[in-house]
């Protein structure tokens, strides 16, 4: 339980998806106009997250990591099919933000008015696919933990896009010099944002 | 058909070398379509990562984006999506297993990167706005040209990073070699960490566009 806890804190705050490794920066910068959509998009990257990167995990450890397909006799002890990764995991990720989208759109027409936009956008964007990534990198033990690993992304990916929404609605009335206006200034509202975020490195957990 | 072949044009007419050249300053995928940013950041605190991940980009889009075109035409619109993103992924995973065999140690730096090259925007990107109306040729001067325009940003921002962070160029200490270290000079080790990246791009922006002044936002 511990240990889950710790991977969940580590990947808010200390591997932040946005501030240490940059995933999800095409949306991030695009939709942050405003702190409504933002939170919008963030939820719903919690959401995929939180889905996809259990079910990538499951895909990978009985399917195509080393050895995975044992499950299905002797012979097949050491087929490896890690070179299927990419092709797999983006036919996965696409799949399911189609899938939640059905979901959503039967349950929750509520929900799915204000996150219908941009569910589609998501099945692109290179936050989900980094995280399906990281998770096989890192080499995580359990169901459990690659769960509490996507959330803890997730909510990691929402803080900072809210953040930068604040900040950017606010920054409107700052006298920006011209050159640097919009794009300029939110690259270097960032980077100051992920200094901050870096004090967080210093935590042992 | 007469139609068709009026245009036809040589093969380095100035339409087509405009298509390599624009993406290099005034259509820039990174400071001014804003693609591609995900990956162009997290690979840039050394030269030969970045100039790695540079090529493995311009030999994805190039071919993907001729790929594309010559499937433009029977591809159904509703699944053109994941036709892509199919391609992409074959494209990538022979770059990555091409990196695995001869270029081991840089492939172990670049690590979820280059898998991420499916997700970069700017291939989607150059896929939806150009190879999907245009014939294969100027699609792959197109792809070439986006992809270079990407790398030169990726070769800059890595060049300070190194420069400033380790005092070195593509692993050559020069800074040691000029002698700087004997008088007082320290490496900023800020350079090395994630954020001076952003910080570092958002100064090209600024620079290119009080150089190109129609570039700047209304706000």
């Amino acid at each position: 339980m511990q240990e889950i806890t710790s991977i969940f804190i580590k990947s808010i705050f200390i591997d932040n998806m946005v501030f240490a490794y940059f995933l999800g920066m095409c949306s991030y910068l695009a939709v942050s106009k405003t702190v409504k959509t933002s939170v919008g998009l963030g939820i719903a990257v919690v959401f995929v997250l939180g889905i996809t990167v259990p079910v990538n995990y499951l895909i990978n450890e009985y399917l195509l990591g080393p050895g995975a397909l044992s499950w299905l006799g002797p012979a097949f002890a050491d087929v490896n099919l890690g070179f299927l990764t990419f092709i797999v995991f983006i036919a996965v990720i696409a799949s399911m933000v189609q899938l939640v989208e059905m979901v959503i759109e039967k349950f929750s027409p509520a929900l799915y008015n204000s996150l219908g936009i941009f569910l589609p956008l998501i099945a692109v964007n290179c936050a989900i696919l980094g995280g399906a990534l990281f998770m096989q990198e890192r080499e995580y033990q359990s169901v459990a933990q690659a769960t509490a690993f996507g959330l803890g992304s997730g909510i990691g990916w929402f803080l900072a896009i809210v953040g930068i929404a604040a900040i950017r609605e606010k920054i409107r009335y700052s006298n920006v010099p011209a050159p640097l206006r919009g794009l300029g200034i939110t690259f270097i509202i960032t980077g100051l944002m992920g200094m901050a975020f870096m004090m967080f490195l210093g935590i042992k957990i | 058909m007469s139609a068709e072949l009026k245009e036809k044009d040589p093969m380095f007419s100035l339409k087509n070398r405009r298509l390599v050249s624009a993406p290099l300053n005034r259509d820039n995928p990174i400071t001014v379509q804003v693609l591609g940013i995900c990956s162009a950041l997290a690979v840039t605190a050394k030269m030969e990562p970045a100039v790695v991940m540079a090529l493995s980009v311009i030999f994805v889009l190039g071919m993907g984006n001729v790929v594309i075109s010559l499937l433009r035409k029977t591809i159904a619109p509703r699944i053109r999506i994941i036709v892509q993103l199919t391609v992409i992924a074959t494209l990538v995973i022979l770059v990555d297993e091409f990196l695995k065999a001869y270029a081991y140690n840089v492939s172990k730096q670049l690590s979820v990167f280059v898998g991420l090259i499916i997700t970069n925007c700017i291939i989607m990107g150059r896929f939806e706005a150009f190879s999907m109306a245009n014939k294969p040729w100027p699609s792959f001067l197109d792809g070439v040209g986006n992809a270079l325009g990407y790398g030169l940003i990726l070769v800059i921002v890595a060049f300070f990073r190194e420069l400033l962070g380790s005092g070195s160029i593509w692993g050559y200490p020069v800074l040691e070699k000029i002698g700087l270290y004997h008088i007082g000079y320290e490496n900023n080790g800020m350079m090395i960490l994630p954020p001076m990246a952003l910080i570092l791009v958002g100064i090209i922006i600024w620079v290119q566009r009080s150089r190109v002044r129609e570039l700047i936002e209304k706000n």
